[in-house]
């Protein structure tokens, strides 16, 4: 992450920038971004030679011929794939990585150092290309890939033999498997699925299927001794390395850790399973009924339960509150602790808890306009548009990174006053 | 008596080859796991209610096609393979597997007509599908359908295709649709649009201009959409039609996911019939939702909304004489009958309804993973639907418009079969031809 | 006790007692397992599981009714008069008024023994049917003639025995024998569909309507 300590949590606001002003130097301008300490404003701009990315306004010099995945790293740089000439490749703050591609796509970001990757078609298949280091070898294809906390490392689902088109058999004897760096697993499955890289990058886990009826997690491509009838994707347990994933047995879902049962009971459904930062609580989104949605917490469910949907689980800083959004007939709000907030909205976002645990902010949507609310209550202007909150490193600040008029603010808001 | 011919054989090593790998252990353990465990009240409240009147057996499309072949009735085909089942206890043979399966996959179309002809209303297809969950766990699955499930499963779409074909298609076809509509840019991952639309495989795959006019379409109506660059983009599933219910899950599970995390506040589908039952109901009732967890909108529903609030304007209407296929999973689905009517209504001036209609349709005999079974099943899909021939000749136009994929495809293979002189459209085609482009959007 | 008391008496009781308690037997057992069917609960809707049994209750409600118009005409004489007959028979209420000192109207012995007859007259249509249409022959066992043997027999009896035609306290007999196995059938047999009908169509009626919002008729 970007230092957010060197941010400007100066309490005020400031006009970033002026879209309209863009508008008049470009005849089209879209796919506007901002970048996490809301200093700047990207956007995809056509000007007479082509299309090219913009930032608060300047242009970057070269112009394409396609420009898309526009997005801003999480130190703040203006990322985007583009083409020219049929050849793509990847553009950081204007400055365009050496190796170009026959196709580019699936931009990611990991990692304090603000690591950057995208998957890539070459002449000799499929790879990935991490901070501009292309994976040796070319795969035949690749689906799904995950990078390390650290940014270092990436894992990907690829094929590693050859399928003739309806060759059901050649199918289930397997010809997927993981690449780490590149490197694939010395096993295949039928599929993998749901890669996750453990907290020091060292060891990687996934989906796999077995046979055609039977799944199971493996972990650096050696299978749980166990297998099941279906399984959701696996996840790191922060500090043991100890691997959880969902997984269904006849009585439902279960979370299973290692393969033995880590709840002692099942759920209709489970899935995403998340853990407190320190790593000693677990919690996963269930229905304990079918129709009903809510969070369970060390295998506890809230007692109430939602319709439609839970995502979005964030435990507080300090591991004892846990967030989520919620969704019951078609409306939208946060559930803390097992409690939802009285008011709904149209749409929230992720919730984020202040350091001390004690509030939740989210941002929320109401007949298309935007605003800030905490603990349940709205507490900011509508806006036009409005980018993830921030809180400071004190706790006592928020950014408020908010579009009004065409006209791009960035504010920076105590928390008390609002 | 009546005597009717046998089932001429048919080659499919993804029944031949499989049944000689079955053991009699399997199939018996396989078999009671399904009907014991898997199933509960509805499977045997049907069983043991079922009266024998053989009233269903008018109701079906491939019973009617064959003079009232009984082996065609639906009734027949549950005889032949679930009571034998149940009557033998599991104690059936691989050869038998390789009959259940056949008339199972390749026999009904799963359409649930014949559930509005039985006086108790028992789930026929329901008992079908039961079956084909057993065939699927002994992995005996027509050859076709069963690559097709694979490619879900590796690919999360139906047609293998490769991530970068599948934004390069978008690409392209917004380059095609900027050339005719100013502003006409397919938005990838939005997030925070108001609908994400999504397509079937085979479109990028065979029929692209699809969604460049989907692209038009949300262009001209000024509406906020974003289409996933990234897996969830396929809303279709033949993994539900082959009995494998846990692909069928993980596909629905990925399109709900993308609609979940681009914040969109509706899924809007493209013109297909089966991708509306996957994504409606047995995908989220697997998962454990009683409806799905973000709204979703059939096409045709959303052409409705769009003509109905004069979004879109109907400039001209479509002159040839043109009739309709009710896709069941629409129209039996979600009642979408009137509303396909009205929008027919609105852009054609002489267009012909049929006979039997609205929720008393024929199935198109290509659904229900059917056409998804191959070439060498195609004859037993178009000799299964005789009637749906003699419905359209009756019409006597010239064009038919079919909001569902495998209806389009079905249809065109009876159109040429029964040598309608006929041609088969999307909705869609229909619609870019008869809206008014307003001025300012014109390139 | 001879012969005629004990059908009369412990076994008629028993035929009662089997019946009830087997129609509520296969009635609960089947609501407990609805619920591992996970959607059938959440899906049954009042109004539309009635108004799909509306449809289907009436004579030519449905459009399959009035496809087969012969069928539907003799399968509503059928199952009116199989139920209504019994009920409303003198005799029986006098059987009741004996027993019970139970009393309620009933109809004139004319129309009972024309109903009975139409019963007959019904079941042999739906066995000849069974024998003729292929469709219905391909789907018939040996247990569906027993069926239809079970449900005429007690009709028949109690026609013969009313017209005194053949010796009538053996008649007699048989006809509460064979209402008893009748009685014991139902729950025990496909003659249950006399209950699971309405669960059946409810259901169906709710996922068409609630769910789906077509109709199922
Ligand atoms: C309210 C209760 C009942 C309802 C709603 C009902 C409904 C039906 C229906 C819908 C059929 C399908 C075929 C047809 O339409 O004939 C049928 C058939 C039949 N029912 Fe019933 N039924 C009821 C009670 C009974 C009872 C109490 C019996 C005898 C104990 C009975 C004996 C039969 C027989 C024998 C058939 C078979 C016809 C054949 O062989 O094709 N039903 N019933
Ligand atoms: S094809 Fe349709 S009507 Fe025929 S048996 Fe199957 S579900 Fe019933
Ligand atoms: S109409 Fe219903 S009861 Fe009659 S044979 Fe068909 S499924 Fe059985």
């Amino acid at each position: 992450m970007g230092e957010q300590q060197n941010w400007d949590w100066e309490v005020g606001e400031r006009l970033v920038t002026d879209l309209a002003e863009w508008k008049k130097a470009f005849s089209d301008v879209y796919d506007e971004v901002v970048s996490p300490d809301g200093e700047k404003m990207g956007a995809i701009v056509k000007g007479e030679e082509g299309l090219t990315c913009c930032v608060n306004g300047s242009a970057w010099e070269q112009t394409y011929e396609k420009v898309y995945s526009v997005k801003f790293s999480p130190d703040n740089r203006l990322t985007a794939i583009t083409m020219a000439d049929d050849e793509w490749t990847t553009v950081v703050d204007g400055a365009p990585w050496e190796q170009t591609y026959e196709y580019v796509w699936n931009l990611r970001f990991a990692g304090r150092g603000g690591a950057i990757a995208v998957q890539t078609k070459g002449d000799d298949g499929y790879g990935i290309c991490l901070d501009g280091k292309a994976w040796e070898a070319g795969f035949l294809q690749i689906r799904d890939y995950v990078l390390s906390p650290d940014g270092r490392r990436a894992a990907c689902s690829v094929q590693t033999k050859e399928l003739a088109e309806g060759d059901i058999f050649g199918f289930l004897e397997g010809g997927w498997s993981v690449a780490v760096d590149g490197k694939p697993w010395d096993r295949n499955f039928l599929n993998v699925w749901g890669l996750a890289f453990s907290a020091d990058g060292a060891k990687v886990a996934a989906e796999v299927r077995l046979e055609s009826t039977v799944y199971s997690i493996a972990v650096d491509g050696k299978p749980w001794d166990a297998s099941y009838g279906c399984v959701w994707e696996p996840c790191f347990d922060p500090k043991n390395g100890q691997v959880l994933a969902p997984v269904k047995i006849e009585s439902g879902w279960i979370l299973a850790c290692d393969g033995k049962d880590l709840w002692g009971r099942s759920f209709g459904q489970l899935w995403r399973p998340v853990f407190s930062p320190d790593g000693s609580r677990t919690a996963a989104i269930v229905s304990p009924s079918f129709g009903r949605w809510t969070m369970a917490v060390e295998g506890q469910a809230w007692n109430a339960t939602f319709g439609d949907a839970v995502t979005d689980p964030v435990f507080s800083p300090d591991g004892r509150r846990l967030a989520a959004i919620v969704k019951d007939k078609n409306r939208w709000t946060i559930g803390v602790d097992g409690a939802a907030w009285g008011e709904t909205f149209d749409m929230v976002w992720r919730p984020v808890f202040t350091p001390n645990a004690k509030r939740v902010l989210a941002k929320v949507e109401r007949n298309g306009k935007f605003a800030l609310a905490l603990d349940g209550r709205v507490v900011s202007g509508e806006y036009d548009g409005l980018y993830d909150p921030v809180i400071g490193p004190e706790g006592d600040r928020v950014l408020v990174k908010a579009l009004d008029g065409g006209k791009f603010y960035r504010r920076v808001l105590r928390l008390g006053d609002l | 008596m009546a005597t009717f011919p046998e089932r001429e054989p048919v080659e499919d090593i993804g029944l031949d080859e499989t049944i000689k790998k079955l053991t009699p252990e399997r199939i018996e353990k396989t078999i009671l796991k399904v009907l014991n465990e898997e199933s509960a009240a509805r499977l045997k409240v049907y069983v043991n209610t079922c009266v024998h009147c053989g009233l269903c057996s008018n109701a079906c499309h491939f019973y009617n096609s064959h003079d009232g072949d009984v082996k065609y009735a639906p009734v027949s085909k549950v005889k032949d393979t679930l009571w034998e089942m149940i009557r033998k206890k599991g104690r059936v043979d691989g050869e038998f597997i390789r009959k259940a399966s056949r008339i199972a996959f390749t026999e009904c179309n799963v359409c649930r007509r014949c559930s509005m002809y039985c006086p108790f209303g028992i789930d026929l297809a329901y008992l079908i599908l039961t079956v084909r969950r057993i065939c699927h766990l002994l992995g005996v699955v027509p050859q076709y359908l069963q690559d097709t499930v694979n490619s879900h499963a590796a690919t999360l779409n139906q047609m293998w295709v490769k991530p970068d074909e599948w934004i390069d298609t978008l690409q392209w076809q917004e380059e095609e649709q900027l050339d005719e509509v100013v502003g006409a840019r397919i938005p990838l991952d939005r997030e925070g649009a108001e609908i994400m639309y999504s397509v079937i495989g085979p479109e990028p795959k065979f029929l692209p201009q699809l969604i460049g006019h989907m692209d038009q379409i949300m262009t001209v109506a000024g509406m906020s959409w974003t289409v996933p660059s990234l897996d969830g983009w396929d809303n279709s599933n033949m993994a539900m039609y082959s009995g494998d219910f846990e692909i069928m899950a993980r596909v629905e599970r990925k399109h709900y996911d993308k609609a979940l995390e681009l914040k969109v506040k509706k899924i809007v589908m493209g013109e297909c019939g089966h991708a509306f039952r996957g994504a409606a109901y047995d995908g989220p009732k697997w998962l454990g939702w009683l409806r799905p967890p973000v709204p979703l909108i059939h096409a045709v529903e959303f052409y409705y909304d769009l003509i109905h609030s004069g979004r879109l304007k109907i400039v001209k209407k479509y002159e040839e004489p043109i009739t309709l296929q009710d896709p069941c999973n629409i129209v039996r689905g979600k009642g979408l009958g009137n509303k396909l009517r009205y929008i027919m209504n609105a852009t054609c001036s002489d267009f012909r309804d049929v006979e039997p209609r609205f929720e008393h349709n024929y199935c198109c005999c290509a659904g229900g993973g059917v056409i998804n079974c191959g070439p060498p099943w195609k004859t037993t899909r178009v000799n299964g639907n005789r009637v749906k021939a003699e419905q359209f000749r009756a019409t006597e136009a010239k064009v038919i418009v079919t909001p569902c994929h495998n209806c389009h495809s079905g249809i065109e293979d009876i159109v040429s079969n029964y040598k309608l002189d006929m041609h088969v459209k999307f909705f869609c085609e229909i619609l870019v031809e008869c809206i008014e482009i307003p001025e300012s959007l014109k390139v | 006790m001879d012969l005629y008391e004990i059908v009369r008496g412990p076994l008629a009781w028993a035929a009662l007692l089997l019946f009830v308690l087997g129609t509520a037997y296969r009635i609960v057992s089947m609501l407990i397992e609805a619920r591992r069917d996970k959607v059938v609960y959440p899906y049954l809707s009042l109004k539309y599981g009635l108004r799909s049994l509306m449809h289907w209750l009436i004579p030519f409600g449905s459009v399959n009714m009035r496809k087969r118009p012969v069928m539907t005409v003799v399968s509503f004489a059928f199952h009116i008069c199989l139920l209504v007959t019994p009920v409303f028979l003198l005799a029986h209420i006098i059987l009741w008024d004996e027993s019970w000192g139970l009393q309620w109207w009933s109809l004139p012995e004319a129309v009972t023994d024309v109903m009975s007859v139409l019963v007959v007259g019904a079941c042999a249509f739906f066995l000849i049917r069974r024998i003729v249409a292929p469709e219905v022959q391909n789907v018939t066992f040996l247990s569906d003639y027993v069926l239809l043997a079970v449900v005429v027999l007690p009709f028949l009896t109690g026609f013969l025995a009313y017209h005194q035609l053949g010796p009538y306290r053996p008649m007699l007999i048989l006809h509460i024998l064979a209402g008893e196995i009748m009685l014991v059938a139902i729950p025990f047999s496909r003659l249950s569909h006399m209950f699971f009908f309405f669960f059946t169509r409810a259901y169906m009626g709710s996922e068409f309507g609630k769910v789906r919002n077509a109709r199922d008729w």
